[in-house]
């Protein structure tokens, strides 16, 4: 069952994890429960899979350089291609899409020279051609993912 | 250019930061620095705007979201600043870039993305968002998620690449 504390570490918490020597005491302490309960719900939302981590999410293109990449990928071809693009330690977020551009994934490197090396490997092991898609300008603010968390998602937490 | 510190700071918490009463001394420790100086240079890091946000990076799929939408327009260049600080405002928007275009292959410059719980619920998100920003005259393309095949946090970088 998601209980409140879970709604509220979930929702609550994506921008500014407290910067103190005791976050998840002070996070209880804004919450009213113990250190032990944030301790054991942030424990269970990771051991169940419903977090990724707690950590920090890097402005774009401060730290080496990324792209966005597509490639238009034949159906019988998608899991050998995919496999090797995501066997690259520089790429995350790898997904296939409904499009003629079915595989989507977001390159990061050191720098120009590097991205371009990973690219010209991927191209060469894969045998398809990529098209870049650097970002060139971010205009979302508002961040974090605002859940809105219903029956739905207890029933998922429930069958999990 | 960034210290050298600040960066083995960032790959190790993007490792994810220990689900412990003193998460920042752990890192601390891993580092051979101290507490206070780890939550100072995070708190600067932060402040400076290179670290986005620090916090609980949900799996959205798990948590009911099924649905996952990019949706892309082909907005005049002249128009698509506004245009992106608009879509920007709505509650079911995560994400929204500017990007080239490429040729007819791919003739559009505007990337946002649609998290719902259903497809008709984008779809209907998406409607909604098309009639609000004046958006119908503009070519769209909407690519639902299929397979996902890795999803991971950045590692910056290749560790080799620090210790240099």
């Amino acid at each position: 069952m998601l209980s409140f504390l879970h709604q509220q570490l979930l929702n609550d918490y994506q921008q500014d994890f407290p910067l103190s020597p005791t976050p998840y005491l002070d996070i209880a302490n804004t919450l009213g429960v113990t250190e032990e309960e944030v301790l054991a719900a942030f424990s269970a939302l990771a051991e169940q899979d419903f977090i990724s981590r707690i950590g920090p999410i890097i402005q774009p293109n401060q730290l080496g350089i990324s792209t966005l990449v597509a490639m238009a990928i034949p159906e019988a071809d998608m899991s050998k291609v995919a496999d090797i693009v995501s066997q690259y330690p520089e790429v995350n977020h790898n997904y296939e899409r409904e499009h003629r551009f079915n595989l989507w994934f977001v390159l990061i490197a050191r720098d120009q020279p590097h991205l371009a090396n990973v690219i010209e490997q991927i191209e060469r092991q894969t045998g398809f051609k990529t098209m870049q898609l650097p970002l060139l300008e971010d205009y979302f603010i508002n961040l974090g993912f605002q859940l809105d968390l219903d029956s739905k998602a207890e029933a998922i937490l429930v069958s999990a | 250019m960034i210290e050298a510190i600040d960066l083995q700071l960032i790959v190790a918490v993007q490792q994810g930061l220990p689900i412990a009463s003193r998460p920042y001394a752990l890192i601390a420790e891993q580092l051979d620095l101290d507490e206070a100086e780890v939550i100072e240079r995070l708190s600067k890091l932060k402040q400076q705007g290179l670290i986005k946000r620090l916090g609980v990076i949900v799996k959205h799929r798990r948590l009911g979201y099924q649905s996952n939408a990019m949706v892309v327009f082909n907005i005049p260049d002249a128009l698509v600043k506004q245009m992106g600080q608009q879509i920007s405002q709505f509650q079911f928007i995560n994400l929204c870039y500017q990007r080239p275009r490429h040729g007819e292959q791919w003739p559009y410059n505007l990337f946002c993305m649609i998290h719902g719980k259903s497809r008709e619920k984008v779809l209907q998100q998406l409607s909604y968002l098309i009639a609000n920003c004046a958006l119908e005259d503009y070519a769209h393309d909407i690519l639902f998620s299929r397979r996902c095949f890795k999803q991971r946090g950045a590692l910056y970088f290749p560790l080799t690449t620090i210790t240099a």
